[in-house]
């Protein structure tokens, strides 16, 4: 079990003061200066050493993300986004950063923006985090008054602003190029990939987007060094994550802990265990909604981290921990994460417009049992056309929930459907 | 939906001084040129002075046209702004907007018994629709990042977290009444995202001392 001591949010609940003050007394902005005089080389260099993977899903290396940026301007300017669009069902970490230790994603943000040679960084946070806005702005207001961020950041020399933009309600901002289109003042539809945004980003300057634990944890690591962070956790799966472990537990709630901890060690401990034990359980959602679930057999054993949930067909995704016991009709709880995904889609390209809004109906009738069996053939079928033939992975993320329900629940759904048939009369051809 | 009940679509939409006074800051944020960035928090603007001055909370076709305006932008992209993103409400609202996270992590911890109970308080039978009395309009949205305090029932701008149907039932029968609504967070006394009855980590008394820089 992660001792305290190795815990990075140590306000994650808020039982202490989140003000300059009181994130100070915590260890942050301590010696920022110091880091910053180590140069960029030096800094990514530890980033990548500590061996730190995107904590917003996808698990890209964010040492390496940081080195994409041109080491020479041509002329423009250089930009970080924070991605702080937090929308991914069952995820609920990046809140409590922006709430509880808003300064250490402001100081994560200096040191990864002076990394990657930028000028400013933007702090795209989801319209509905309202009062977390609000946090966050104060304690930029009061990082500029302390001289920390801005001209001479941290008496570095080093110019450096910090902007909070706060979206309007769309999942699909939370996409790297989406987020990008929105800051710019348009709908939120993702960008054809080359160029990337290292490349080409915020208008047209180089650029890079960091999910908000995932700067948040830079000064950390650069205080206590690349090898404390890398030796917790398992290789190539390294250091301390933020989970969020919601649905049928006992006590839902967010959590650090290393990766690579057993799915079932992190439901009982903290969470209070499975409501009504551990035999009670169905079936896991183990990173957010757009990971496949894995079945009871499966939560048994399976680590958290990138790549046990990979091997089995699933995936760490942000860490989102959605429980399912017994009573769960598990066809209709899928069916509503594909009706979040219909009405998500921004529209952009056909396979996903028209097959979310195809996939969701289809699914809403797999729970009423009113389809034929060889639908769910069809329904894979059409996942698979979907998946990998649009230009974001929103698609895909609509997708693999519903092939993770055929692979491990198909006999549920073919019950269904003999059921349906059985129950109802027999009536006139629609 | 009673759309009499509210004011129709003003006459003319002028930022007050409350509001000039936000859009000065704003627009520093951005570079030189790049104006229509500030297109969302325009938005947002214009709906919290409509709440200020008319109670509703909406985005009159005429103030969108200011925002085009003002960031030297064709209506027609602010239009697209404006009806892209959930949140900006192109029609009247009431003047308590409650909206329902329905999406999986508050379904299982029985979100369906919220929805029941605003149409039961509120008189209203579908989502989309305003109260007769325009008190309430009812918003069925995605996940709202809030999914260990499941379910969640947001209004205006505040979380209300680890509801039920009684929870919301009091709740809205308090804002009926024309009481203030209460702090919002956990209904049930939870310290934010810790599990019920206490954290059972970072129990340490003291916040810690600052770690030495590794060099």
């Amino acid at each position: 079990m992660l001792s305290d001591s190795d815990r990075i949010f140590t306000n994650l609940y808020g039982q202490h003061d989140w003000h300059l003050a009181g994130a100070r007394a915590r260890g942050d902005w301590d010696g920022t200066a110091s880091i910053l005089a180590r140069g960029r080389d030096a800094i990514i260099e530890e980033m990548k050493n500590s061996g730190l993977r995107g904590r917003g899903g996808a698990g890209f290396p964010t040492g390496m993300k940081w080195s994409f940026m041109p080491k020479k301007s041509d002329g423009r300017p250089a930009y970080l986004a924070v991605n702080a669009d937090e929308s991914e069902p069952g995820t609920c970490k990046d809140r409590d950063i922006l709430r509880h230790d808003p300064h250490k994603l402001i100081e994560g943000s200096l040191i990864a923006g002076f990394a990657m040679g930028a000028c400013a960084a933007y702090i795209y946070i989801r319209g509905e985090f309202y009062n977390e806005m609000v946090v966050l702005q104060t304690a930029v207001d009061e990082a500029y008054a302390a001289g920390l961020i801005g001209r001479n950041a941290c008496g570095s020399s080093y110019d450096f602003e910090v902007y909070v933009h706060r979206g309007a309600g769309a999942y699909i901002c939370g996409e790297e190029t989406a987020l990008l289109e929105s800051l710019e003042g348009k709908k939120g539809m993702p960008r054809l990939k080359p160029p990337f945004p290292a490349a080409v980003g915020l208008y047209g300057c180089p650029t890079t987007v960091n999910n908000v634990e995932s700067i948040a944890v830079a000064p950390t690591i650069m205080r206590r060094g690349a090898a404390w962070f890398s030796a917790l956790g398992r290789p190539k799966n390294a250091g301390t994550k933020l989970f969020c472990i919601s649905g049928h537990v006992n006590k839902p709630c967010n959590v650090e802990e290393e990766l690579g901890i057993p799915l079932r060690e992190l439901i009982d401990k903290y969470a209070g265990g499975v409501r009504g034990g551990w035999d009670n359980l169905l079936a896991v959602i183990p990173g957010g909604a757009s990971v496949p679930l894995i079945p009871r057999e499966i939560c048994d054993t399976v680590l958290m981290d990138f790549d046990s949930l990979r091997e089995v067909k699933s995936g760490l995704g942000t860490a989102a921990v959605m429980v399912m016991d017994k009573s769960t009709d598990l066809i209709r709880a899928i069916a509503r994460l594909s009706q979040f995904y219909k009405h998500e889609s921004c529209g952009q390209c056909t396979p996903c417009r028209e097959g979310t809004g195809w996939m969701m109906r289809v699914m809403y009738r797999m729970a009423e049992g009113r389809a034929q069996v060889s639908e769910i053939d069809m329904l894979e079928q059409v996942t698979r056309q979907v998946e990998g033939h649009t230009i974001c992975a929103l698609g895909d993320a609509a997708a693999w929930p519903i092939q993770g329900l055929i692979r491990h629940f198909r006999p549920l759904m073919e019950a269904r459907i003999a059921s349906y048939r059985s129950q109802s009369l027999p009536v006139a051809a629609e | 939906m009673a759309d009499q009940e509210f004011p129709a679509e003003p006459a003319r939409f002028v930022f007050d001084t409350q509001s000039e006074a936000e859009i000065a800051k704003v627009l520093a944020r951005y570079p030189q040129g790049k104006q229509a960035s500030a297109v969302l928090p325009l938005l947002w603007l214009v709906q919290r002075q409509m709440a200020r001055q008319t109670g509703s909370a909406w985005l009159p076709r005429g103030a969108m046209d200011v925002v085009a305006h003002r960031l030297e932008m064709p209506p027609i992209r602010v239009y697209e702004v404006a009806t892209f993103y959930l949140m900006f409400n192109t029609k009247p609202v009431g003047r308590y907007h409650l909206q329902l996270c329905t999406t999986t992590p508050c379904w299982l911890r029985g979100s369906d018994d919220l929805v029941a109970a605003c149409k039961k308080v509120a008189g209203i039978r579908a989502f989309g629709e305003t109260s007769a009395d325009g008190l309430f309009t009812m918003t069925e949205v995605e996940c709202l990042g809030a999914c260990v305090n499941a379910p969640i029932l947001q209004i205006n701008d505040d979380y209300y977290e680890d509801m039920d149907g009684e929870l919301t039932v009091a709740l809205l029968e308090r804002l009926q009444r024309g009481e203030a609504p209460p702090a919002p967070g956990s209904m049930i006394g939870r310290q934010t995202s810790a599990p019920v009855g206490g954290a059972t980590t970072l129990l340490d008394a003291a916040p810690r001392t600052a770690q030495p820089v590794t060099e």
